[in-house]
C-alpha cells in the first residue's frame, strides 16, 4: 500500500478551486518585489481529496482502534466536541476583537480557568500555554522568578526523577537552569535518602510527576513536600497523568505550587496526530501575580445584575506572554465541553474506571509480561517486554500487536526500566476491547519463545514493513520538489 | 452522562480479578485527609442540552461572518476552501498519536514530508520542520536557534519594532532566564538602517519582518549581505500568503523564516489553535527545533516516511535537546497543507493578488476623505496604516453599532507615536460593498 507524492500528481495548469474575479479596480504590482515562480503542485479538487484520503487510510486512530499508550491518555475523543469548536461564533471571531464583541468566548474561557482551579486544588489558572512542554516551561519561568521577585538570587538546580518524562529536563535547561536527577527506591517512589541530600537553598524546586510515570502514587508524597518546601524550593506537578487523579484528590491539597494541565490527555481534546496541544497552568496564591497574561477575570455590575462582564487581566508580575492571542482557544471549547458533559461525578468515575481498566491488564498479563513494581497502579504501568531463552526486545512486542490491530504500548520509557512497555488503557475502552488485547499479548508472549522470527519481523499486516531509520537520518531527505524543478536541477 | 463502557457485571468482574471489593479500594496510597474532594463543577448535562448551552455561548459573540472584518494585526479572515475542513475532521487524522510508531502512521507522516516539501518552495528555503506552535513560538525558536548557530558566544539579538509586537514580547519571555539583549526595539522609530547600524560582532541575529506589522514591504535587497558580513543570521518573519506573489525570504539571503500559518485555510478561532511555519538553510538544519520527517525504505525497500534527526528532541537528549517541544500542530500544518494542495500555484497567486486590489482600492478610496491620511511610505500588501481624525476606539465603535464592522487594530496600544493611528486588513473575502461601507461609516464618523 502506498501513495504517490503529491508532486508526482501534480499536472500544470490543474486548479482544487477557483477564486473569484477581483471586483474592484486594479492596482499596479510593483514588479521588482514579485517572485519569478511558485512550486505548489497543481491538482483537481478530487485530486486532493482522493490523496488525503488515501493517505488517511494509512494511520491508526482511535475512532478505528484501541491505543494502550502510555502517559499519553488516548482516550475517547466525543464528536460533540469537534462540532461546537466549528459553531459560527467560536471558529469565525478574531482573537483581538475588542472583548464586549467577544464574551461568549471570554465566558468559556473564565468557567474553564474556574474548573480548572478546582478540579487541581489551584488559586488561579492561566490558559495560555499551547502544550505539555509549554506549560511546564511557563511554571519553570514562574518559579524562577517567584524566586528572583523574594531578592533570592542563588537558586539554580531543578530537581528531576530519573522516571520523569525528557520534557522536564529540556524546559528546566531553557529556563537557565541545571538538572539534578534522582533515583527511585526499590518500591518506584523518589529515593528520599536522596532527595535529603539534595535540598539545599539552591534549589528552584522539584518537578514531581504524579502518579510518576510507572503508574504509581507516591507513597512518601507529604515527606518529598515537606523536605522541598523546607528547603525554600517550590512543587512543580507534571499534570501528564492527571487522569488519575481528577476527582479523587487535587494536587494543590498535596502542597504541589505550580502545575500545568494537558486539555489534550485528561479532556479529551484529540491528538490530531501530534497536536495542537493545550496546556493551561495552575498556581497556589502565592504564584498568581506571576502568571502568564492576560487572564480572564468576571466583573460584576454595582446594580445586582448577576451577568457578569467578562475583562481581561494582566497579572501585576506576570512573567509575560507565552504565545501570540489568547492561548489555543479551540482547545478550550472542547475541554469545556467535555466539563459540562460530566460534571464533578462524571469527572470522578472516569477516574475510577481508567484506574479500574489498568489494573484489570496488569493482573491479567504479569504472568507473561513481569512487572518490576507489581503493586496497585494507578492508571497506567510499565511491564517488561523480555522472555527466558529468547532474543526477542520490547520493540519487537510493540510492531508485532500492529498485526493483532492494536497501536503498541509506550516502549523504552521510562528508562529505568529494561525493555519497558509502558500501558495505559483508558476509561472509554470496554472490558471486550481489554480481553482481546490481553489475548493478543499472551499469544505474543508465547509467539515470542516459540516463533520468535513471527515478532522479528513484524509488522506483517501494517502498510508498510518495519522502517529504516538509520537510512533516514543519514541520507536525510527531507523534502521533494516539483517534477519539473528536479529536472531542471538535474539538467 | 460520561463515555464509560462498563456495565455492573463487567466491574464486578474485573473488581474480582484484581482482587479489591470496590472502585474506592483502588486508591490505597492517596492521602485519605484530602481524598474525594467535594468539587463545585457543575452537575452533569445531557449531550443536548450541552449543545443548547454552547449554541448559546457562541451566539453571544459577534463573529466574521456577520460582521464586515478590517481586523488583521497577525490574525486574517481568509477563505478557506471545504476540503480542508473535510480533511480536518477524518478521525483517521484528528484521533491519531503523533506518528512515533511510522508502520501505522504512513498517513500523518507523508503529509507531514509533503507540507515540509510545499514550505520549502512556498519560503525559497532548504528545510522546513513539521511546525511550531505558532508564529510568535516560531520566532523565539528562531532567535534561540540563531544563538546556538552562531557557537553560543553572541549574545546580541537586533530586532526591529515592526516586527508584531506580540512575537517581540513572546522573544523576551522566552529568554528571560538567559545571558541576551534584545536590542533595536528599544527605539519604536527604528527603520532598517538605524537596525544595520547595530549589527556587530556581537550579534546572533538580526530579525525582521516583511510585509512587517504595518503592512508595508520592507526594502530587503543587499540586507542579507550586511548581516552576513558580522557573522550574524538574518531571521525574516513573512507572511504566507503575500508569498505567492512576492520575493521569497530565501531568494534574499534569509537564514531562518518564521511565519503564522494560520492564513492557510485555519480558521481565526479566536486566536489558536495556529500554525507556527518555520523554515532554515540545509547548514543548521542540526540546530533547528521541532519534529521533522524524513525519506526511508521499509525492509521490501518500499519508500517510507518516519520522524528523524529524532537525536536532537528532549524524549532522547533531555536536559542537552536543541528544545523542550514535544509536540507541533499536527492537524493544523494538516490544513495548512490540504490548503496549499488546493489553491496550488495559481490559487495562492490569485489570492495574494485579491488581497493587493482590494487593499489598495480601500486605502485610495480612505484616502481622499476628509481628515484621513493614509501612510504610504512604503508599498503595502493586505494592510495599511490610516491616521484617523478620532481616537480609534471611538471611530470602532460607530463602524460597529453603525455598520455591523469589526474596525482595524488601534496601533496606539504598542506604538505611543502612532496614537490615533489604526491597522486596516483587507483580504480577499472582502467585498467592495464591505469596503465602500467602510469608507461611508468613516466618512459619517467625522460628521458626528
Amino acid at each position: 500500500m502506498s501513495e504517490p507524492l503529491i508532486y508526482e500528481i501534480s499536472s500544470p495548469g490543474r486548479c482544487g478551486v477557483e477564486m473569484p474575479a477581483s471586483d474592484v479596480p486594479e492596482t499596479e504590482l510593483p514588479k521588482d518585489m514579485l517572485r519569478s515562480n511558485l512550486g505548489l503542485p497543481e491538482l483537481s479538487q478530487l485530486d486532493v481529496v482522493r490523496h488525503y484520503m488515501h493517505l488517511s487510510q494509512m494511520n491508526y486512530n482511535i475512532d478505528g482502534g484501541f491505543y494502550p499508550l502510555g502517559s499519553c491518555t488516548m482516550k475517547f475523543n466525543p464528536k460533540i466536541n469537534e462540532d461546537v469548536a466549528r459553531l459560527n461564533g467560536f471558529a469565525f471571531t478574531h482573537p483581538l476583537q475588542d472583548p464586549q464583541t467577544v464574551q461568549g468566548n471570554l465566558a468559556v474561557m473564565w468557567h474553564l480557568q474556574e474548573w480548572l482551579k478546582d478540579i487541581g486544588g489551584f488559586a488561579a489558572v492561566s490558559l495560555q500555554p499551547a502544550a505539555g512542554a509549554h506549560g511546564e516551561f511557563t511554571g519553570i519561568l514562574i518559579m524562577r522568578k517567584y524566586h528572583l521577585d523574594r531578592g533570592d538570587t542563588k537558586r539554580s538546580v531543578i530537581l528531576i526523577p530519573d522516571s520523569a518524562h525528557g520534557t522536564n529536563p529540556a524546559s528546566s535547561a531553557m529556563s537557565g537552569f541545571t538538572v539534578k536527577q534522582l533515583p527511585s527506591d526499590s518500591r518506584g517512589n523518589i529515593d528520599l535518602e536522596a532527595l535529603r541530600a539534595a535540598c539545599d537553598d539552591t534549589v528552584v524546586g522539584l518537578m514531581l510527576t504524579n502518579p510518576n510515570t510507572l503508574g504509581l502514587f507516591e507513597e512518601h508524597l507529604e515527606e518529598v513536600v515537606k523536605l522541598v518546601h523546607a528547603c525554600g524550593g517550590l512543587m512543580y506537578g507534571d499534570g501528564a497523568n492527571m487522569n488519575a487523579l481528577v476527582g479523587v484528590v487535587r494536587p494543590g491539597d498535596l502542597g504541589f505550587d505550580v502545575m500545568h494541565y494537558n486539555l489534550h490527555k485528561t479532556f479529551s481534546t484529540p491528538h490530531g496526530g501530534g497536536g495542537p496541544g493545550s496546556g493551561p497552568v495552575g498556581v497556589t496564591e502565592k504564584l498568581v501575580d506571576f502568571l502568564p497574561g492576560p487572564v480572564v477575570d468576571a466583573e460584576y455590575p454595582d446594580d445586582g445584575d448577576d451577568t457578569p462582564l467578562y475583562v481581561y487581566r494582566q497579572p501585576k508580575k506576570s512573567i509575560g506572554r507565552l504565545k501570540a492571542f489568547n492561548g489555543n482557544f479551540g482547545m478550550f471549547i472542547r475541554a469545556y465541553t467535555y466539563i459540562r458533559v460530566h460534571g464533578a461525578e462524571g469527572l470522578l468515575a472516569n477516574t475510577e474506571h481508567a484506574v479500574l481498566n489498568a489494573n484489570y491488564i496488569r493482573v491479567k498479563l504479569r504472568d507473561k509480561f513481569p512487572v518490576p513494581y507489581d503493586r496497585i497502579n494507578m492508571h497506567e504501568f510499565v511491564c517488561q517486554g523480555k522472555f527466558a531463552g529468547s532474543d526477542v526486545r520490547a520493540l519487537d512486542v510493540s510492531k508485532r500487536l500492529m498485526d493483532y490491530n492494536f497501536h503498541p504500548p509506550t516502549n523504552y520509557f521510562p528508562l529505568i526500566v529494561p525493555e519497558a512497555l509502558m500501558i495505559e488503557p483508558t476509561e472509554t475502552e470496554s472490558k471486550e476491547t481489554l480481553d482481546t488485547f490481553i489475548d493478543a499479548m499472551r499469544k505474543i508472549a508465547d509467539e515470542a519463545v516459540n516463533h520468535p522470527e513471527l515478532l522479528h519481523e513484524a509488522p506483517h499486516n501494517a502498510p508498510v514493513k518495519r522502517l529504516d531509520e538509520v537510512k533516514a537520518a543519514k541520507d536525510l531527505v527531507l523534502c521533494c520538489m516539483p517534477i519539473e524543478f528536479e529536472k531542471q536541477a538535474t539538467a | 452522562m460520561t463515555y464509560i463502557p462498563h456495565t455492573d457485571a463487567n466491574r464486578a468482574e474485573m473488581l474480582k480479578a484484581i482482587g479489591v471489593k470496590s472502585l474506592k479500594d483502588l486508591f490505597p496510597d492517596v492521602p485519605a485527609q484530602h481524598k474525594y474532594p467535594k468539587l463545585s463543577v457543575p452537575a452533569a448535562l445531557s449531550e443536548m442540552e450541552t449543545w443548547w448551552e454552547m449554541q448559546g455561548l457562541s451566539e453571544a459573540n459577534a463573529d466574521v461572518n456577520h460582521y464586515a472584518c478590517f481586523l488583521g494585526a497577525g490574525a486574517y479572515n481568509h477563505y478557506s476552501p471545504h476540503t480542508v475542513d473535510y480533511v480536518l475532521r477524518r478521525g483517521e487524522f484528528y484521533t491519531a498519536y503523533t506518528p512515533y510508531q511510522p508502520e501505522v502512521s504512513q498517513g500523518t507522516l507523508q503529509a507531514m514530508f509533503e507540507y515540509q516539501s510545499m514550505i520549502c518552495q512556498l519560503t525559497g528555503m532548504d528545510v522546513s520542520n513539521a511546525s511550531h506552535y505558532d508564529g510568535a513560538t516560531s520566532l523565539a525558536e528562531g532567535v534561540l536557534m540563531s544563538m546556538n548557530a552562531t557557537k553560543g558566544n553572541r549574545t546580541k539579538i537586533v530586532m526591529s519594532p515592526l516586527v508584531h509586537p506580540q512575537y517581540r514580547s513572546v522573544v523576551r519571555t522566552y529568554t528571560q532566564g538567559m545571558d541576551i539583549s534584545i536590542v533595536g526595539d528599544d527605539n519604536l522609530k527604528s527603520d532598517l538602517p538605524d537596525l544595520i547600524k547595530l549589527l556587530d560582532q556581537e550579534t546572533a541575529a538580526l530579525v525582521i519582518q516583511s510585509p512587517n506589522f504595518l503592512g508595508q514591504l520592507e526594502d530587503v535587497k543587499g540586507l542579507a549581505d550586511k548581516v552576513h558580513a558580522v557573522g550574524a543570521l538574518l531571521i525574516v518573519v513573512t507572511d504566507p500568503i503575500a508569498l505567492g506573489l512576492f520575493m521569497p525570504p530565501g531568494e534574499y539571503g534569509a537564514d531562518i523564516v518564521c511565519a503564522e500559518g494560520q492564513s492557510l485555510g485555519i480558521p481565526l478561532s479566536y486566536g489558536g489553535p495556529y500554525l507556527g511555519i518555520f523554515a532554515t538553510k540545509n547548514a543548521y538544519v542540526r540546530k533547528m527545533a521541532g519534529r521533522l520527517v524524513g525519506e526511508t525504505v521499509d525492509s521490501d525497500g518500499t519508500r517510507g516516511y518516519v520522524l528523524t534527526l529524532s537525536t536532537r528532541e528532549q524524549h532522547i537528549r533531555r536536559e542537552k535537546a536543541t528544545s523542550n517541544i514535544c509536540t507541533n500542530q499536527g492537524l493544523y500544518m494538516l490544513a495548512a497543507a490540504v490548503y496549499m494542495a488546493t489553491l496550488g500555484k495559481c490559487g495562492l497567486e490569485q489570492v495574494a493578488r485579491l488581497c493587493w486590489h482590494k487593499s489598495h482600492y480601500a486605502a485610495k478610496a480612505i484616502g481622499k476623505l476628509k481628515g484621513y491620511k493614509v501612510i504610504t511610505d512604503k508599498p503595502f500588501f493586505k494592510e495599511f496604516v490610516v491616521k484617523l481624525p478620532k481616537p480609534v476606539s471611538e471611530v470602532n465603535e460607530f463602524l460597529l453599532e453603525e455598520f455591523d464592522i469589526l474596525g482595524g487594530y488601534d496601533l496606539g496600544q504598542d506604538y505611543p507615536h502612532l496614537k490615533n493611528h489604526v491597522l486596516i486588513a483587507v483580504t480577499e473575502t472582502n467585498t467592495q460593498q464591505e469596503i465602500d461601507d467602510l469608507v461611508e461609516g468613516l466618512k459619517q464618523v467625522m460628521e458626528q
